[in-house]
């Protein structure tokens, strides 16, 4: 490991809570490691804010891992950052260059209300599941798990949508905020197994409703998201939905 | 006296019994109980939606903005099941030997063998949730090895088990608060628990985005709020995991059993600067096919690939020939600080071991461990700019889960009637050293397969008279819980937060880490509540209690660390022997090795709070060991 440090200049979004307009705010940081993470490099701010008796800045996060998907923010105009397939907490201070200005906003969408300064809320996406994004199985009345078979190929193709961790980074960087790309990874994952074809057409519907209902905008192929997603999931599963959508309608 | 419930006749019949022997609520009834759940992570998650399914009114709380993003998500290399799949020889008993020797011997034969009982019905379960595991070619499922077992049970998915169970147990939650059966309250912290006469009846919580405190009651509370490893501030624990439900508990009366037993895993990516703030977990199951060593030569500056096969020393495979590798975690990190100890340690801090994939690449190719390891390869890529594909990784100790916790009778229920502990929080079925993928294990048995009868059994015998949140006895504690809040605002100090945090979680590791002696102990005694004083006289909070306030939220957490701290390092003072991750130095063999005192120390230690951190009652529980003989562990 190399231990360079590196002086930024940073633009943060600022917004005391949900009914304040907001307003980008500058700050310096000298001698960051460029072994620190994104969010160690918040925490050197937000300690030096404290030292000087203001209000940290907010922003969410908690595995630092790349697994929960808590983080998130615009980084320099792209969801996550620069680094493609990559989470906030993840990208390291490395990327940057001595000098550089940083700008950081929240994810922006009409279905993600700002709660304060970087935080969003994504309450959204937990009512898009909860309108159909589960098997139907009660605890107990499961056979032996050996007894369903899945060919490897097909569970590996459920794996690559089932790794989706709901930061919501698709729906930031869409130009409509649309939440297809997760949507789509959820229906196409249980779709693609047999555990999930029983009621695939009624979850494919009740997700896309919901969808519609709480103010996410509509597809139109833009891929942003796939390119914005820290989890590289595929853009082959909007299809993959808009399929179980048109078999949907037919029966 | 500690009565563990633990019902009498022979071992692979007493869990069937007892639910014969509880009495049952019948279905009309059940909807008339509520329940409070604390914490939706693999055991909350389970135990709600399972609740719901019953018929019981579930409230279910979490201090993240979803249940998905629990620290249960971060679980990498597996979860352990007695199928046999793999016709290598498994068996629910050898399950259930290996856990308790695995816990050298601290851990309740009854608990860990209804652990391995339920432990085939999770796989079942979960695979039926869609959740999806690993298989072979023909279409079953796959496992794989992991430490302190000679077979092979584990389950996974590849590197993501954590965060594909809990998306199967999140989405059964989620089925279940559609169906209006469980009202969910993300953003919100327990700050107390409330009891009346006796019963735990409600918590007191405050919503982390509007700052209100609201009064919750119910007819049970159950807790499933997660390990306090945080307590030594760098862990590989996520950042909101927190002793503060447990801590609250504990001084409403539930006894806190066995704090000191906490888990030093040892593959983790080294710390590397004084910024940093947290540890990275390398799975477990790296350890199948990378080999650890050091070079033979101290201070080598050589690269590693430099450095020839006989001038490497494969220490575990040297000590400990019929493991090798795979010995589990306690024995392991405490081999990996041995040889840094001894100045064979490398990177730049000296604080490392190297975790070499080398020949396993040229066994089964790049692609067969891209496959198995793929996402870890790239997360340590991430953090440490280096390729361990061409490179061995570098790797040391760290803390990652504790085996203590409230402690619990075989119904998982705490000292307080009414208030059960499940999951990582409680203390019950790991004994002094947890053996790999046997959290998630444990978890989804309590969630899934042990409370919802449980619970029946409490309801259809506890007389349980109406409560309501305005009455004397919930608004004192909520008057309780808001005066602590203010009180931390206006001390408006110089120091921030998390210097206090840093402060005492380095105190930790180095006087109650992996190795512990007498004199360092009593130091953490005298230091810690020098720390605590401090804190409330300096500590600088910023913001209001109306809002979202970061730095109140960690505040709180922070100031139960500092109490419970005490209690911690109080009970490794206590407990005069070195026995799985509690490694006394004056306690052990000439080989090294943790040296258990049966005579003196086969017990469960249970503090009940007394007022002051520093002066907790003991109350002891002894261990009985009927089926397993106790024997000096041994991997050699
Ligand atoms: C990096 C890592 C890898 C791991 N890998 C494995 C593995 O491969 N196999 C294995 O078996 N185990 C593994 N473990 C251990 C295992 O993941 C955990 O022990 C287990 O997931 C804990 O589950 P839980 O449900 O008890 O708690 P958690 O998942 O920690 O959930 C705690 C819940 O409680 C809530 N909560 C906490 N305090 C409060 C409060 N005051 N008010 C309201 N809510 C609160 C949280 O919001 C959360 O919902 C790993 C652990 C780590 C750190
Ligand atoms: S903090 Fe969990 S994904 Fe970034």
């Amino acid at each position: 490991m190399s231990s360079n440090t590196i002086n930024i200049k940073l633009r943060v979004w600022r917004q005391n809570g949900p009914e304040d307009s907001g307003r980008f705010e500058q700050y310096t940081l000298d001698n960051i490691s460029t072994d620190a993470s994104f969010l160690e490099m918040l925490d050197v701010l937000n300690d030096q804010l404290i030292a000087e008796g203001k209000e940290p800045v907010a922003f969410d996060h908690d595995c630092r891992e790349g697994i929960c998907g808590t983080c998130g923010a615009v980084v320099n105009g792209q969801a996550h950052g620069p680094e493609k397939g990559t989470t906030l907490c993840q990208t390291h201070m490395r990327t940057f260059g001595s000098g550089q200005t940083i700008t950081l906003e929240p994810f922006r969408a009409k279905a993600f209300p700002v709660i304060r300064d970087l935080v969003v809320d994504r309450t959204a996406f937990d009512s898009i599941t909860q309108s159909g994004g589960y098997v139907s199985v009660r605890t107990g009345s499961a056979p032996d798990a050996n007894a369903i078979p899945i060919g490897k190929e097909h569970a590996d193709k459920a794996f690559d949508a089932a790794t989706c961790i709901g930061c919501g980074a698709c729906v930031a960087a869409c130009p409509n905020a649309s939440a297809m790309l997760y949507v789509g990874a959820k229906v196409s994952y249980l779709s693609l197994l047999p555990q999930g074809e029983v009621e695939r057409h009624d979850r494919a519907k009740n997700m896309v409703t919901t969808m519609d209902s709480l103010g996410f905008g509509n597809c139109s192929n833009a891929g942003e998201c796939e390119e914005a997603c820290p989890k590289n999931i595929s853009v082959e599963n909007i299809a993959r939905l808009n399929r179980e959508l048109l078999k949907a309608a037919l029966v | 006296m500690l009565d563990s419930k633990i019902p009498g006749g022979q071992l692979a019949e007493m869990w069937d019994k007892h639910r014969f022997n509880l009495k049952l609520v019948n279905p009309a009834n059940k909807r008339k109980f509520d329940v409070i759940v604390v914490g939706t992570g693999l055991a909350g998650a389970s135990a709600s939606a399972t609740m719901a399914e019953l018929g019981y009114n579930v409230k279910a709380f979490c201090i993240q903005d979803s249940p998905r993003r629990a620290h249960s998500i971060a679980a990498q290399g597996g979860i352990n099941a007695a199928k046999n799949y793999q016709n290598d020889g498994d068996s629910v008993y050898r399950l259930f030997y290996d856990t308790v020797k695995g816990g050298d011997y601290r851990s309740r034969e009854a608990n860990v063998y209804r652990l391995a009982q339920n432990s085939n019905n999770i796989i079942d379960q979960c695979v039926a949730q869609g959740v999806p595991f690993a298989r072979e070619y023909g279409g079953l499922l796959a496992n794989r090895s992991f430490g302190g077992a000679q077979v092979s049970r584990t389950f996974y998915a590849r590197g993501q088990t954590g965060q594909q169970l809990l998306l199967g147990a999140y989405n059964a939650l989620s089925r279940m608060i559609n169906a209006g059966k469980v009202q969910m309250y993300t953003r919100t912290e327990m700050l107390d628990l409330i009891v009346i006469d006796g019963k735990a009846r409600g918590i007191v919580t405050r919503n982390l985005v509007t700052g209100k405190f609201e009064t919750h009651v119910a007819d049970a509370v159950v807790l499933c709020t997660g390990g306090y490893g945080n307590v030594f501030y760098l862990s590989t624990n996520a950042m909101a995991c927190n002793v503060t439900a447990s801590w609250r508990a504990h001084r409403r009366g539930a006894y806190f059993a066995n704090p000191c037993f906490t888990q030093i895993h040892p593959t983790c990516i080294p710390v590397h600067g004084d910024f940093q703030s947290k540890l990275t977990l390398m799975s477990e199951s790296l350890r199948n096919d990378g080999r650890v060593w050091v070079p033979k030569k101290k201070k080598d500056p050589r690269k590693p690939t430099d450095i020839p096969e006989n001038e490497r020393d494969y220490y575990l495979e040297r000590r400990y020939p019929s493991f090798g590798n795979l010995v589990p975690r306690d024995v392991a990190s405490r081999a990996a600080k041995a040889v840094c100890d001894d100045g064979y340690g490398v990177g730049p801090t000296g604080m490392a071991v190297y975790l070499d994939f080398a020949d396993a690449i040229r066994r089964d190719g790049e692609d067969a461990i891209r496959e198995r390891y793929g996402n870890l390869f790239h997360m340590y890529q991430k953090i440490t700019d280096e390729n361990p594909y061409q490179t061995p990784m570098k790797i040391f100790p760290a803390v990652h889960y504790t085996m203590g916790g409230l402690w619990v009778d075989y119904n998982l229920m705490s000292t307080v009637p009414g208030l059960f502990v499940l999951g990582e929080a409680n203390f019950s079925d790991h004994g002094a050293n947890r053996l790999g993928a046997s959290a998630l294990m444990q978890g989804l048995s309590d969630g899934y397969f042990v409370i919802p009868y449980t619970i029946g059994g409490y309801f259809a015998q506890a007389e349980l008279g109406k409560v309501t949140a305005d009455q004397a006895e919930c608004r004192h504690v909520e008057r309780e819980a808001r005066d602590r809040v203010e009180k931390l605002l206006n001390v408006k100090g110089k120091r921030g937060v998390d210097s206090f945090h840093k402060e005492l979680g380095h105190l930790m590791w180095n006087n109650v880490g992996m190795a512990r002696n007498r004199q360092g102990l009593e130091e953490a005694l005298r230091r810690i509540p020098e720390i605590r004083k401090e804190f409330w006289e300096n500590v600088n909070v910023n913001g209001s209690a109306e809002g979202l306030n970061q730095s109140l939220e960690k505040a709180g957490r922070v100031a139960d660390f500092l109490e419970f701290a005490e209690t911690m390092a109080l009970d490794a003072l206590t407990r005069e022997e070195s026995c799985g991750g509690h490694f006394r130095e004056e306690f052990q063999t000439s080989e090294g090795e943790a040296r258990r005192d049966d005579d003196n120390f086969a017990h469960v230690a249970a503090w009940e709070y007394t007022g002051d951190p520093a002066k907790p009652t003991l109350h002891k529980e002894e261990l009985e060991f009927e089926y397993v003989k106790l024997t000096q562990r041994s991997y050699k």
